[in-house]
């Protein structure tokens, strides 16, 4: 993939938390930035509509979101996959990895995402930003949304 | 010479239309009851299609029809076809794939249509677009030439093994390889002559009618040669016998060569209306021209100069990759070969020359003509090699060159090409004095004492025009004849009417072929249009590319000028009761020779018509005569330009300090428009030189895929040109005409990366020569020089 990011974030809650979160579909809708609907296929796979802009380009993503190589409560891989119909495709995975930090827990991420069609035509200057701050977005709506979690 | 005759720098006659914003371009046409189609893209460099779903889109507001590859495949609509066959080394023929209009099976390229939406307006065409649903299963793509044919390189068309579509070669092995053998001297170079799009200002568009009553079709498009067009889209597309369809081609602005092939849209536009049963339009954004028109060049090159021990070159041997793109375009076989390997011996007497070329698929756009067509990307590897050469040695480029130039005309090149005409000596010994060679050390100095790099680069090109005689490319593969045709109409009132199968997209034809009838007519230039554009007006015609218009195009209308002066001396013969053999032609006055007896033209052409004056029926009513014409040879246009840089080493930003383009076009029609044909071309060669470059990621993605990320030379970017002419008449067409179109974007590349690579130090400067580039072999030249 064309492009890829990392970054970690200490996080106000336990590690089990903190993983049920990550695992909460409600959750994800909440933080994943310009998540429309998320739906529960499987306990590991979801199907999302996600509107993002990108540059000139902006359009409404209809695709898969799939949780792989479950660790609990370590980590995962969470894997997104869109059609933005003639706007282009996105496809983006991020590894997380989650260890025990004093009173809460640090999450550390590696991310890679790669776009095709006219986001990548147009859109090129300035994907690698918008992914590192659709990325950043989401885990700060996490860390955010974290404070109220039980 | 008159005011407005051959010769005369006549402002052009077309710019009054243009710059008033009344030109009549294809994207103004407006058809009753024309619907828009919109076309849904593969994202995608490479996958199969598994499933298109329209029927969402199809209920969407506006919607007349959504039709796919497989819709177009259950018509029977064929293929397009590349028109020019050539033959791999082993003698098997070019492995071309299929390229339906819209792909039913497969996606081979970024862009390539997977389905087309009609609508009543384009707003909801393409919101009914997004509601086409396609599932692709991706496949791993390649877009490097040089990896293509790679074992394990992901395989584009299963006719084509390896992607690859031939190996071809030209020339001499064997003598080469004993020229390289006993050389004193080798220069190699390893070149990659960078990907270009074409950027004409005006995008492709089409416009399709179907007329239901006598089941026929009308195509209005932007095309550089819409009988061609007419003659593949019935022939090979099946899409309409000929005399069902007509093809115009009304203003079209700028093309490039990116205009001369025939492409998907115009098909499905044609297919559609008769579908449909009404008219369809589309017009092409940037975005799409980024993708989907034709692009140039994209050469990956390994060179060989062999020279002797006095300096005279020896042998020249040349191994191309050519990247072809998705498919193969009309005319991308003819541009790596024919147009290019039979140019590599420039301006020079070179005994021995061997070039193989192998021509690859590639998950990319498909390339074909691009200004100049595979001559820039010869002149680059000779001008390069020749250059680097003289620096090896320690001589002076120039001198190099002057010792290794033909001399003696008609010159035999090892590589097809019979050099008619030309005087190599006097256009470089004229452009070194024009642009103060024997100063330059001074320049140098001055500059570098302002902490820059000063460089001279030459380029003496030469390039093969006035394409061509129809035999000897029916030799060599090409599926049609390259004549061209005219017919001139006399009216009654004495005002002229060319129809030309040539087209002008910018050329200012509706000026220099009015020119051409006022010198020879002796009528004001005011009383002559130019027609062109129309297969049902003009009676036939091969269009307008190679620099052919002059060289080809205005010769038949010479021939058909020499038959109407024929058959109007015979009209006056009867009008002053002469023979027509005792009469004199001249400034528009018919003469008995001998005599005082005189009659004017617009009296003739009257007479032509009314008949009153013919007895006995020996002499057929009207002036109105027609000619085919067909070139006895290539033309074979050349000169020097100079390039002379200033570069700021701390930043790597080129400046380019002086400009010197000296060319030899054969004679003149109007020197005003030859001169901004010059202008154009060294701009855009300028900009392959410096700024433009296509990139693919390894995805297949079109990174630089719109102005922002690829960049257009621009005024700031150009010098003020100092251009001027030497002259060898061309021996082989009537005007003594070689073509002018090209020569700019031919030359200058060359001249300005010789002068780039002198001013670092450094041989390694890839095109596009961008400050990053330039500033890293400028570090690397001084370090070089340091040790």
């Amino acid at each position: 993939m064309a492009l890829e990011m990392s970054g970690e974030y200490d996080l106000p809650q336990k590690r089990e938390i903190v993983w049920r979160a990550l695992n909460d579909p409600a959750m994800l809708e909440k933080c994943i930035p310009g998540c429309e609907t998320l739906d529960k296929l499987s306990d590991t796979e979801f199907q999302a509509t996600v509107k993002l802009s990108i540059g000139p380009v902006s359009a409404r993503f209809k695709g898969k979101v799939k949780l792989e190589d479950i660790d609990a409560p370590n980590g995962y891989k969470i894997v997104g996959e869109g059609e933005g119909g003639v706007a282009g495709f996105a496809k983006a995975q991020a590894s997380v990895a989650l260890a025990d930090e004093g009173e809460g827990c640090k999450l550390t991420y590696k991310a890679e995402a790669a776009t095709g069609g006219k986001i990548a035509q147009l859109g090129q200057r300035l994907i690698s930003g918008s992914a590192k701050k659709t990325a950043d977005r989401f885990f700060e709506n996490f860390v955010e949304a974290l404070k109220e979690y039980k | 010479m008159s005011a407005t005759g051959i010769g005369a720098a006549v402002r052009r006659k077309e710019d009054q239309r243009f710059i008033t914003g009344s030109g009549n371009y294809t994207s103004d046409i407006t058809r009753p009851g024309e619907v828009r189609a919109y076309f849904v893209r593969s994202p995608h460099a490479h996958a199969t299609i598994k499933k298109v779903n329209t029927k969402a889109a199809e209920k969407m507001p506006g919607v007349v029809a959504v039709l796919t590859g497989a819709d177009l495949a259950n018509d029977k609509i064929g293929g397009l076809i590349c028109g020019w066959a050539i033959t791999s080394k082993d003698g098997t023929p070019m492995k071309m794939g299929a390229h339906p209009a819209v792909a039913a099976d497969k996606v081979r390229c970024v862009g390539d249509a997977v389905a087309v939406v009609l609508a009543e307006t384009l707003r909801q065409a393409r919101d009914a677009a997004e509601a086409v649903e396609v599932d692709y299963g991706v496949l791993p793509s390649v877009v490097d030439p040089a990896k293509a044919a790679a074992k394990g390189a992901p395989q584009i068309h299963d006719v084509a093994p390896n992607n690859m579509i031939y190996d071809w070669h030209l020339g001499d092995k064997a003598a080469t390889d004993a020229a390289f053998a006993s050389a004193k001297h080798v220069t190699k170079l390893d070149i990659i002559n960078n990907r270009l799009v074409p950027n004409a200002m005006e995008p492709r568009a089409a416009i399709a009618e179907y007329d239901q009553g006598n089941d026929a079709l009308t195509l209005w498009n932007t095309s550089q040669n819409p009988h061609v067009a007419r003659l593949v889209i019935s022939a090979f597309v099946g899409m309409a016998p000929e005399h069902k369809l007509r093809v115009i081609a009304p203003d079209v602005g700028g093309g490039f060569g990116s205009k001369i092939f025939i492409y998907p849209e115009e098909v499905v536009a044609l297919w559609a209306a008769r579908r449909v049963k009404r008219p369809v339009k589309w017009v092409s954004d940037r975005s799409e021209a980024f993708l989907t028109d034709a692009h140039g060049r994209d050469h990956v090159t390994k060179a060989e100069l062999a020279l002797d021990a006095n300096h005279k070159i020896t042998g020249l041997r040349v191994h191309t990759i050519a990247n072809i793109g998705a498919y193969m375009s009309t005319f991308s076989s003819s541009v790596p070969t024919y147009l290019y390997a039979t140019l590599l011996s420039g301006q020079y007497a070179i005994p021995a020359i061997y070039a193989e070329v192998d021509a690859v698929y590639t998950n990319t756009a498909p390339v074909d003509a691009y200004r100049g067509a595979g001559r820039p990307e010869a002149t680059f590897v000779v001008e390069r090699l020749v250059e680097v050469a003289a620096r090896e040695l320690g001589v002076d480029p120039a001198e190099l060159r002057r010792k290794n130039f033909v001399k003696s005309f008609p010159h035999q090149t090892p590589v097809i090409m019979a050099y008619d005409a030309g005087d190599y000596d006097a256009s470089l010994t004229k452009a070194m004095n024009m642009i103060d060679y024997k100063n330059f050390g001074q320049r140098k100095a001055a500059s570098e004492k302002n902490g820059k790099l000063r460089g001279i680069g030459f380029s003496t090109y030469i390039e093969a025009c006035g394409i061509a005689p129809s035999q000897a490319v029916g030799s060599l593969g090409a599926g049609v004849g390259l004549w061209e045709s005219a017919e001139v109409r006399v009216n009654p009132t004495g005002s002229v009417e060319i129809l030309t199968g040539s087209h002008s997209h910018g050329q200012g034809h509706e000026t220099t072929f009015a020119q051409l009838v006022s010198d020879r007519l002796g009528v004001p230039i005011e009383t002559v249009s130019i027609v062109h554009g129309d297969t049902d007006k003009v009676q036939f015609g091969m269009g307008t590319y190679g620099s052919r218009s002059g060289a080809v195009g205005m010769s038949a209308i010479v021939k058909a000028l020499d038959k109407i002066e024929a058959k109007a001396k015979k009209v006056a013969g009867y009008m002053m009761e002469a023979s027509g053999d005792d009469i004199e032609f001249k400034d528009g006055k018919f003469t008995v020779k001998g005599t005082d007896k005189s009659v004017g033209w617009g009296d003739v052409t009257l007479n032509a018509y009314i008949a009153h004056k013919f007895t006995g029926g020996q002499l057929e009513p009207g002036l109105k005569e027609g000619a085919f014409y067909d070139p006895t040879n290539f033309t074979f246009p050349a000169g020097c330009h100079i390039a002379e840089v200033e570069i700021d080493p701390e930043t790597g930003k080129t400046t380019i300090a002086n400009w010197v383009a000296v060319d030899d076009f054969g004679n003149i029609i109007n020197p005003m428009i030859v001169e901004g044909q010059v202008h154009g071309g060294i701009a855009q060669g300028v900009g392959q030189a410096l700024l433009e470059g296509a990139h693919y990621n390894s995805d297949g993605q079109l990174v630089t895929g719109s102005f922002m990320d690829y960049a257009m030379p621009r005024a700031a970017d150009l010098p003020s040109f100092k251009v001027d002419t030497t002259l060898t008449p061309c021996p082989s067409n009537p005007l003594g005409i070689k073509g002018c179109g090209e020569a700019g974007a031919i030359a200058s590349p060359a001249a300005l990366i010789n002068a780039i690579t002198n001013a670092v130090g450094h041989e390694n400067v890839p095109m596009p020569a961008t400050p990053s580039t330039v500033w890293k072999a400028a570090q690397g030249g001084m370090k070089k020089a340091a040790e």
